[in-house]
Parts: C-alpha cells; sequence; structure tokens
C-alpha cells in the first residue's frame, strides 16, 4: 500500500498544498483511495468531508478505482463536429467497455474530458496526459497497441 | 493585404524556450532591468496608457487593475497567472508558453514590481502537465541566473475545472479548495489570495507588458484598433484550412482571420458560422465578417473576442446540433454554487436536447430564451453569465435551424 501518510505530510507544510498532494497520490494510483482522503484530511487538519469535497471537484480526480492508462476523449464542439462519436464507438468496441467504465484487467478507462487544448487536430484523444490529434477510428488499434 | 505581427510571438520557432541564455540574447529580462530603474506609478502610467486590456476575455484595463493593487498598503502581495486556458477551441496560453516561457516571467516579475510583490503563482490547468514542467524548468533557470531577484514564481497545477479559469474561483483553487468563485466585491486586486491584493492576469497579457515597457506606450497605442490597442492570439479550429495560432493587430477584420490567415474553408466547403472567444462565446453569421476583432467591435455585434478562439463551420454542420453539445458542457462544468447556474445550464441542456432530437415545441423556444436571459442577469461568476450566449446568438442569426427542427405545430 502507499504510504498516504508519507505523501500528505510531504505537502501538508503549505496548508494550500492538498492538490498537489492528490495529484502525487494519483501519480501513482490514478485514483484516491478512501484511505488517501483520511490522510489527507488528517494532515492538513480539515473535516474528511472537505478532503473529499476537494477530491470530487476536480474532473481529473476521481474516488473510484481506474485502469492504469486514462484515455480521455474529448466532447467539446470543435471535436464534436470533427467526429470524436466514432472514436469513442471504436475505443468501446476495441476495449469491449463502455465509457466512464475500467477494463477488467485494470489496464484502461475511458473517460469523456472537456477541451484539452490540442484543437489545431481534432479530434483529440489523451492517454495518460499524451495527446494524439486527428484521431481516426482506423487509428484507435494503433494507438492502444502502444499500451498493450 | 492583413499581416501578422508578433509582439508576444516575437521569439517563437527564434529561440529555444528551455533555454534562457537564448531569450537573454534575444534581449530578454532588459525590460524588467528597465522597470526596476523606474518608480511604481511610472510602470503603472506606463501600462494604463498603452491601453493594454486584460487577453483573457474581460478586457479590463491592465495598468488600471495594478493600481488597486499598488494603492494598497499590504505586507504581502501577489502576481497570479491565469493559465487555467479552459475555454475549448483555445490554444493561445499553451503556444506562448511552449514558444518562449520567459517572456511571461518577465512580465510577472514587472508587474511584482510595480504592485509592490514579492511573490507570484502560475496556475497551470491539469491538461497540461508538460506546460507545468517546461515552467518548472523556465523558474529555475530564472533563478539560478539571479534575473528575477528576489521575485519568486511557483506553479500549480489545475485537476480539470473549467470554471477555475475565474479568477477568485482560481484563487480558491491555489488554496486547495473546491475552485468555486467567490461572492464580490471585494475584488481580487483588493482583496484576493489570501484575502491580500492579487493581480490576476491572463498568460498573454502579462506577455505583452515587457514589450510596452521597451517601446513605451505610444508605441503600443498606434498597434490596431484604438480602443483595444496592440495584436491578439488567435487560435484556429473547426473547418478552416489553416488551424494555427496567429498573433494579429487587433483591427483585423473575421473574414481576413478566417479567409486569408486560415486559408479559407476546409474541403472546399461553404461558410456558415463562426463562434469566437471559446465556447461561451457568440456565433457570428457570414454578414457580420467585417466586423474587426477588437473587444468593443465584437461588442457592438452581440459577440465576445473572449481568449480569441475561432471555432468555424461550414454548411454541412448542424447548428442545433452542435449548440446542444455546447449547453453539454456547461451542464458538466457548472460548480453548482449559485443556483441560477447549477439549474439553469441544466434545463438549458435539457430543453436543448429536446429540440436537437426534433421533440420540441415554439413554447420550448420561449421558455429556453426566457430561462438564458435571467441567466445572464443573475448567476453569480461569467460561467453562468455567459453560457447563454451560444443559444441566443444562433437562435437570432440561426433561427430557421431550430424552426426546423421543431414539431408540427
Amino acid at each position: 500500500m502507499l504510504d498516504y501518510k508519507g505523501i500528505m505530510t510531504d505537502y501538508a507544510s503549505r496548508k494550500e498544498g492538498i492538490i498537489e498532494a492528490y495529484h502525487a497520490v494519483q501519480k501513482e494510483l490514478n485514483y484516491l483511495p478512501k484511505e488517501a482522503i483520511k490522510a489527507a484530511a488528517e494532515a492538513f487538519k480539515i473535516p474528511e468531508k472537505e478532503a473529499y469535497g476537494v477530491a470530487t471537484f476536480y474532473s481529473y480526480f476521481s474516488v473510484q478505482p481506474r485502469g492504469k492508462y486514462i484515455i480521455r476523449i474529448c466532447e467539446s464542439a470543435p471535436c464534436h463536429i470533427a467526429g470524436a462519436d466514432e472514436v469513442v464507438e471504436a475505443l468501446e468496441q476495441e476495449l469491449g467497455i463502455k465509457m466512464g467504465d475500467t477494463t477488467p484487467d485494470l489496464k484502461f478507462t475511458l473517460e469523456f474530458a472537456q477541451c484539452v487544448g490540442q484543437c489545431q487536430e481534432t479530434p483529440v484523444i489523451t492517454v495518460n496526459g499524451k495527446p494524439y490529434g486527428g484521431v481516426t477510428k482506423d487509428m484507435v488499434p494503433r494507438i492502444l497497441a502502444e499500451y498493450k | 493585404m492583413a499581416q501578422e505581427m508578433h509582439i508576444v510571438l516575437k521569439n517563437r520557432d527564434k529561440i529555444n524556450p528551455l533555454d534562457i541564455n537564448d531569450y537573454l540574447a534575444a534581449g530578454g529580462y532588459q525590460s524588467l532591468v528597465k522597470a526596476r530603474g523606474m518608480a511604481q506609478e511610472e510602470v503603472i502610467e506606463e501600462v494604463k496608457n498603452s491601453g493594454l486590456r486584460g487577453r483573457g476575455g474581460a478586457g479590463f484595463n491592465t495598468g488600471l487593475k495594478w493600481s488597486f493593487s499598488y494603492n494598497i498598503k499590504s505586507d504581502e502581495k501577489y502576481v497570479i497567472c491565469n493559465a487555467d486556458e479552459g475555454e475549448p477551441g483555445t490554444y493561445k496560453d499553451r503556444i506562448i508558453f511552449e514558444s518562449d516561457p520567459h517572456i511571461v516571467l518577465e512580465g510577472m516579475a514587472i508587474c511584482g514590481h510595480a504592485i509592490g510583490s514579492k511573490k507570484g503563482y502560475i496556475y497551470c490547468r491539469g491538461e497540461y502537465p508538460q506546460v507545468v514542467d517546461l515552467l518548472k524548468k523556465a523558474i529555475s533557470q530564472a533563478k539560478e541566473k539571479g534575473v528575477l531577484g528576489d521575485f519568486d514564481i511557483e506553479v500549480r497545477m489545475g485537476a480539470g475545472a473549467y470554471v477555475c479559469g475565474e479568477e477568485s474561483a482560481l484563487i480558491e483553487s491555489i488554496l486547495g479548495q473546491r475552485g468555486e468563485p467567490r461572492f464580490k466585491p471585494p475584488f481580487p486586486p483588493v482583496s484576493g489570495l489570501n484575502w491580500k491584493p492579487s493581480i490576476v492576469n491572463n498568460v498573454e497579457t502579462f506577455a505583452n507588458i515587457p514589450a510596452i515597457i521597451h517601446k513605451g506606450a505610444q508605441w503600443f497605442t498606434g498597434i490596431g484598433a484604438k480602443s483595444y490597442p496592440g495584436t491578439k492570439l488567435l487560435s484556429l479550429t473547426g473547418d478552416v484550412k489553416n488551424r494555427v495560432c496567429i498573433e494579429v493587430p487587433t483591427d483585423t477584420t473575421i473574414r481576413d482571420v478566417i479567409f486569408h490567415f486560415g486559408g479559407g474553408m476546409r474541403n472546399n466547403g461553404q461558410f456558415k458560422a463562426v463562434q469566437i472567444g471559446g465556447t461561451s462565446g457568440g456565433f457570428i453569421p457570414e454578414s457580420l465578417l467585417d466586423t474587426p476583432i477588437d473587444f468593443d467591435s465584437m461588442r457592438k455585434i452581440g459577440a465576445t473576442l473572449g481568449t480569441g478562439a475561432v471555432f468555424v463551420m461550414d454548411q454541412s454542420r448542424d447548428i442545433v446540433d452542435v449548440v446542444t453539445r455546447i449547453s453539454k458542457f456547461f451542464e458538466h462544468e457548472s460548480c453548482g454554487k449559485c443556483n441560477p447556474c447549477r439549474e439553469g445550464v441544466f434545463r438549458c441542456h435539457e430543453i436543448m436536447k429536446k429540440i436537437n432530437k426534433g421533440l420540441a415545441t415554439e413554447e420550448d423556444l420561449e421558455k429556453i430564451q426566457l430561462l438564458c436571459l435571467v441567466m445572464e442577469q443573475t448567476c453569480l461568476c461569467g460561467c453562468g453569465q455567459a453560457a447563454p450566449s451560444p443559444i441566443l446568438t444562433t437562435l437570432k442569426h440561426f433561427q430557421e435551424e431550430y424552426e426546423q427542427k421543431l414539431l408540427p405545430a
């Protein structure tokens, strides 16, 4: 198990460090387990509900387990008109899961995202933050193969 | 013919953004040295007289904003760079950082001198982890060289929340809280981070400062539109041939942006509409394309310059479908603090879906318009106030597309 207490203590010297501490936990686990939120509440001396409130406010934090690779598909208007729906379909088909779900082997999670700021080449997906632009349904297997 | 003009992007592709020596060789940090040799009031006057207005979308006079913080006696003040570029279709701040991060650091340090602050923060969106790394490198190089003097800059990374682009929400997020906007007044220049005077400016705004100090206010006022001088970065996307980031004088027309710099329509399509300023911007029809892009000209036609995102759509695009998607965005991004936005964006999306599916009546159109007007007047922050804009402007300019989808009377 990850040393949540240690991570939280590292950031708790500054009372505003909780978001960075969450980023640090997610870098290892891709989600924020209950224990991490509890440790944050203790280290930052705030009620647990507040620590939970911060964790659930931001789209990039998750309190549910997610896969090793988080694939985000931008669903904002520029990607929408460029055919993001087709890419969603291809990803769902290729991985055998629906948007929002994680593969049983905990390898991939599919999430919708809002604009990721790569609109020079739409539609855009990101894999653990790495952007791929101008994605077509035919490109999906090749991109996934990089992570299989 | 219209030409690009590079003030903010003057070093683009000319220097290595990861090497401070390149920036120094190009005259970098000379403006900071010059500013530090000037009285604080002089720096603020220069920026005020340049007419530089906030490039994040609100268009407030930058020097005037600085003067609010300067005029308050406080043991601590903060300079905050808003790099939470979340308006869909916008990628200009990323381009600035990827081309020339030090120009922004220099602008922030000049602001620090002007208002009397020793501490700066850059709040960068969680979608740009590569930019965060780049900024940390740039800051450590600047510290090593000692160019920032006693002005310190730290980077904070967001975690995916559109509303954090609103300055008081951004401050809450830096503090490690839920990024919900504050009730105003007081405004951040008076009482912001830790309730101390705080200047929150957009990346592009700070990036304009070194040149203004170097060349003077008068030089700057001579560029572009009179009431919104200088250049503007625009990020082109959608059905336009060249999807690029450009920097043009603010008197450039929308038509030139799309058909000259953008190279016209992709796949020989016919122009239908352009949405400028991000997803909260208004839709603009062909008949208004000769409008200059400056803040006030755009406002006059019921649109916005906003962040400078230029989202072009051709005749094959279904406006109602696009607006339905936009209303989904706002439903997702509303922070939920105020009722008009939380409930309003939800109902807007609900009605837009109904219209898009062909199940709506004239009455639904009336309802959504009324709802939009209420939201514009009553929402707490810019997010909810601007969310209705795509709906209202398309109802105005593309009403027939809505009518076509209504149930037969």
